[in-house]
C-alpha cells in the first residue's frame, strides 16, 4: 500500500507527464478495438443490407455506384434507366420491382422517391404520423426528424440542384406526413416521396396556373403563355388537380430498381435476362457486390493494422523510453531510499506500482472507449455509411 | 556507544580506509574534517551498514553491525540511524509532511501510526516549520527544506544522528541555525551526532573533532 501511496503521489504532482502518458497508452490500446469493432460493425452492416436486397436492376456502369446508391442513397449517381425497365420486370411476372430515385436532396438529406412497396420490403415502421398518400408527400427517417427537428405538420424544401437552374425547375415545398421509427440504417438518414412526388422535384411534372379558363374561353380570348403564369411550389388540395406531367411516363427516369424475385428460380431466370452487355441495364446482386467491397476494405484493414502495430511499437518504445528516463532522474531518491533503510526491491516495487497506475488508468479510459463504440458502432457505421464519397 | 575495532575498507584496487579504533559516546557530538576523497562519507555509510568492511568490527550499543544480515543492516539503520544530507534529498512530489514520514512508507519495519504522525507535528512546531507541512520543497526556503531533512533523520527517535555536510549549502547564518535545532533535538532526543564537514567555523561547537589525516589511508598499490 505504501508503494502505491508514493506511486499516486509522484504521478499526480507530475500531472501533466501522468496525463501525456496515459492518454498514449489509453491510445494504444483504444485504436485497435475500435478499428476492429467498427469494421466488423460495417461488414455486418454492410453485408446484412446487401444480403437484404436480392437483385438491383440499374443503368450499366459501376455495380459499385448502383449498389451504394440504391442501398444507402450515396452521393454516388449512376445514369438512371427508363421506367419501362420497371415496366418490363412487372410484366415478366418473375418479380417485384421498386424504383428508387434518388437525385435529390433536402437539408443534407437524400431524398428517395419510390413506391410503398419499399416500406414493406424494408419493414419500415412509423414512429408517428401515416404513410404516403398524396403527391407532395415526405415520410421521414428518424435521424432526419431528430437532425433537422422537424415531424408530422412540418414542411421540408428540396435543395435546387444547380444555382442557375434556368429550366426553372423550383425547389418543392413538401409537407411531412409521417416519421419512420429508428432502423439504424441508411433508411433512418433518409426523406421517403412518392416517385412521382420525385419527378415533380425534377421538372418533369408541375402545375401551374389555368393557361386558358373557361371565363377566357367564354370571352372569346385567345390563349396567352407568357412569364405570369404561377408554377405552383408546394401541392395542396387546391392544386393537385392541377399538376400533371409531360411525355410518356415509360420514359421517366429511376435511379435504380429493387428487384424482389418471386424464388430462386425466377432470379436466375432474369439474371439472364440482363446478361447481354450491350443491353443499357444490368442486374446486379448487391451482396456480391458488397462482399467484394468488403473484401477491398479488409485488404486495406490489413495495411493498417501494419501500419497501427508500427505506431504502437513507436509509442510504446516512447513510453518505455519516458519512464526509463523518469527512473533515472530518480535514481537520487533511489540512493537516499536504500539509506534511510529501504529494500531496493522495495524502490522496485514503487517504479512497478506506478507503471500499474498508469496501465490502469489507462487500461479503464480504453475500455471506456471501447465500450462507448461498441454501443454506438451501428449507429455510427450507418451515418458512415450513407456519408457517401 | 558506537566502536569501531581495525576497520580496513576498499574500493577494488584504488582507494583504502583503515581505522585503529574510532568510538562515539551516547549523547556525543563529533565533527569528521579532512580533505575530500580521504573517506569521511564513507565512515558514515559503514557506520550505517550501507557498506562492510573488509575486516573490522562495527558495534552500536553492543550490537555488532559489521555481522548483520543485508536484511537486518536495513532494519537497524531505518530503526536506529537518522540521516541529513548536504542536498536534504528531499522528494519534490510529497509534502513537508510526508517526507518527515517518508521513513515510514519505505521500511517496514516502522509503521506508520498516529504516534509517529504526532511527532512529527511535533518535531516541525519545534524546527519553526509547523505551518508549512503541507508545502512541497519547491514552496520552500532553503533553511526550510534543511529543517525538513532533519525532522525527517529524527522523526524515528534513532540513537545516531549522521550528518554528511548538512550545513554545507547554507549561508552562515542558516549554517548555525540549523545545527543549534539539530544539536537540541538531537539532545532532546538522546541521540549522538556524528557530522562530516568542511567548515571550521563549526568545529568549535562540537564536542571533538576528528581529522581523517590521523587515519592511515592511500592507494593499494
Amino acid at each position: 500500500m505504501n508503494a502505491l501511496y508514493l506511486a499516486f503521489a509522484y504521478l499526480r504532482y507530475h500531472w501533466a507527464r501522468s496525463l501525456v502518458l496515459v492518454m498514449v497508452a489509453a491510445l494504444i490500446m483504444f485504436v485497435p478495438v475500435a478499428t476492429q469493432t467498427l469494421l466488423s460493425t460495417s461488414e455486418r452492416t454492410l453485408v446484412a443490407r446487401g444480403e437484404a436486397t436480392p437483385l438491383l436492376l440499374g443503368s450499366r456502369g459501376s455495380q459499385l455506384d448502383l449498389t451504394m446508391a440504391a442501398l444507402y442513397f450515396s452521393e454516388e449517381s449512376p445514369d438512371p434507366i427508363p421506367m419501362h425497365e420497371v415496366e418490363a420486370i412487372w410484366d415478366s411476372g418473375l418479380a417485384i420491382p421498386i424504383p428508387l430515385h434518388t437525385a435529390f436532396s433536402s437539408s443534407g438529406f437524400r431524398i428517395v422517391g419510390t413506391s410503398l412497396d419499399y416500406f414493406d420490403f424494408r419493414d419500415l415502421d412509423l414512429a408517428e404520423g401515416r404513410g404516403l398518400s398524396v403527391l407532395g408527400d415526405a415520410v421521414i427517417g428518424a435521424e432526419v426528424a431528430r437532425a433537422l427537428d422537424k415531424s408530422v405538420g412540418d414542411t421540408l424544401v428540396s435543395s435546387p440542384e444547380n444555382l442557375f437552374d434556368l429550366d426553372g425547375v423550383y425547389p418543392l415545398e413538401m409537407p411531412v406526413v409521417g416519421v419512420l421509427a429508428p432502423t439504424n440504417s441508411a433508411d433512418d438518414q433518409a426523406i421517403f416521396v412518392d416517385i412521382k412526388t420525385a419527378w415533380v422535384i425534377q421538372g418533369i411534372g408541375h402545375g401551374h396556373e389555368d393557361v386558358v379558363t373557361a371565363a377566357d374561353i367564354a370571352a372569346g380570348t385567345d390563349a396567352l403563355v407568357n412569364a405570369a403564369v404561377v408554377q405552383y411550389q408546394r401541392i395542396t388540395p387546391e392544386n393537385i388537380e392541377t399538376f400533371h406531367f409531360h411525355g410518356d411516363q415509360d420514359g421517366f427516369p429511376t435511379s435504380a430498381v429493387i428487384v424482389v424475385p418471386n424464388d430462386t428460380r425466377a432470379g436466375t431466370i432474369l439474371k439472364g435476362r440482363y446478361l447481354d452487355g450491350e443491353n443499357p441495364a444490368q442486374l446486379v446482386t448487391p451482396v456480391m457486390v458488397i462482399q467484394s467491397l468488403v473484401d477491398r476494405i479488409f485488404r486495406i484493414k490489413t495495411l493498417l493494422d501494419v501500419v497501427t502495430l508500427i505506431i504502437a511499437i513507436a509509442a510504446i518504445a516512447a513510453i518505455g523510453l519516458a519512464m526509463f528516463l523518469s527512473y533515472r532522474l530518480r535514481a537520487r531518491e533511489v540512493r537516499t531510499a536504500v539509506k534511510l533503510g529501504a529494500r531496493r526491491g522495495m524502490v522496485l516495487g514503487l517504479l512497478a506500482a506506478e507503471t500499474l497506475i498508469l496501465l490502469a488508468v489507462s487500461g479503464a479510459i480504453a475500455v471506456v472507449g471501447s465500450v462507448i463504440v461498441v454501443q454506438n458502432a451501428d449507429q455510427w457505421v450507418g451515418w458512415l455509411l450513407t456519408l457517401g464519397t | 556507544m558506537i566502536t569501531l575495532e581495525d576497520i580496513q575498507f576498499g574500493y577494488g584496487t584504488g582507494f583504502r580506509l583503515r581505522i585503529p579504533e574510532f568510538t562515539l559516546e551516547t549523547g556525543e557530538r563529533v565533527a569528521v574534517v579532512g580533505p575530500s576523497g580521504s573517506g569521511k562519507t564513507t565512515l558514515l555509510n559503514l557506520i550505517a551498514g550501507i557498506l562492510t568492511p573488509q575486516s573490522g568490527r562495527i558495534s552500536v550499543s553492543g550490537e555488532e553491525v559489521s555481522a548483520l544480515s543485508d536484511a537486518e543492516r536495513r532494519q537497524f539503520r531505518a530503526s536506529r540511524i537518522g540521516f541529513v544530507f548536504q542536498d536534504f534529498a528531499l522528494l519534490d512530489y510529497l509534502s513537508a509532511r510526508q517526507n518527515i514520514l517518508y521513513p515510514y512508507r519505505i521500511t517496514p519495519a516502522l509503521k506508520l501510526d498516529q504516534a509517529a504522525a504526532a511527532r512529527a507535528e511535533d518535531l516541525a512546531a519545534a524546527c519553526g516549520i509547523g505551518d508549512k507541512l503541507d508545502r512541497h520543497p519547491g514552496a520552500l526556503s532553503q533553511g526550510e527544506q534543511q529543517r525538513v531533512a532533519i525532522c525527517r533523520a529524527l522523526v524515528t527517535q534513532p540513537g545516531l544522528i549522521l550528518s554528511d555536510e548538512a550545513t554545507g549549502n547554507l549561508d552562515p547564518d542558516s549554517k548555525h541555525r540549523i545545527l543549534d535545532l539539530l544539536f537540541a533535538q538531537a539532545a532532546a532526543a538522546g541521540a549522538a551526532v556524528l557530522a562530516v564537514t568542511h567548515d571550521h567555523e563549526l568545529l568549535a561547537r562540537f564536542d571533538r573533532v576528528i581529522d581523517f589525516a590521523d587515519f592511515r589511508q592511500g592507494d593499494a598499490a
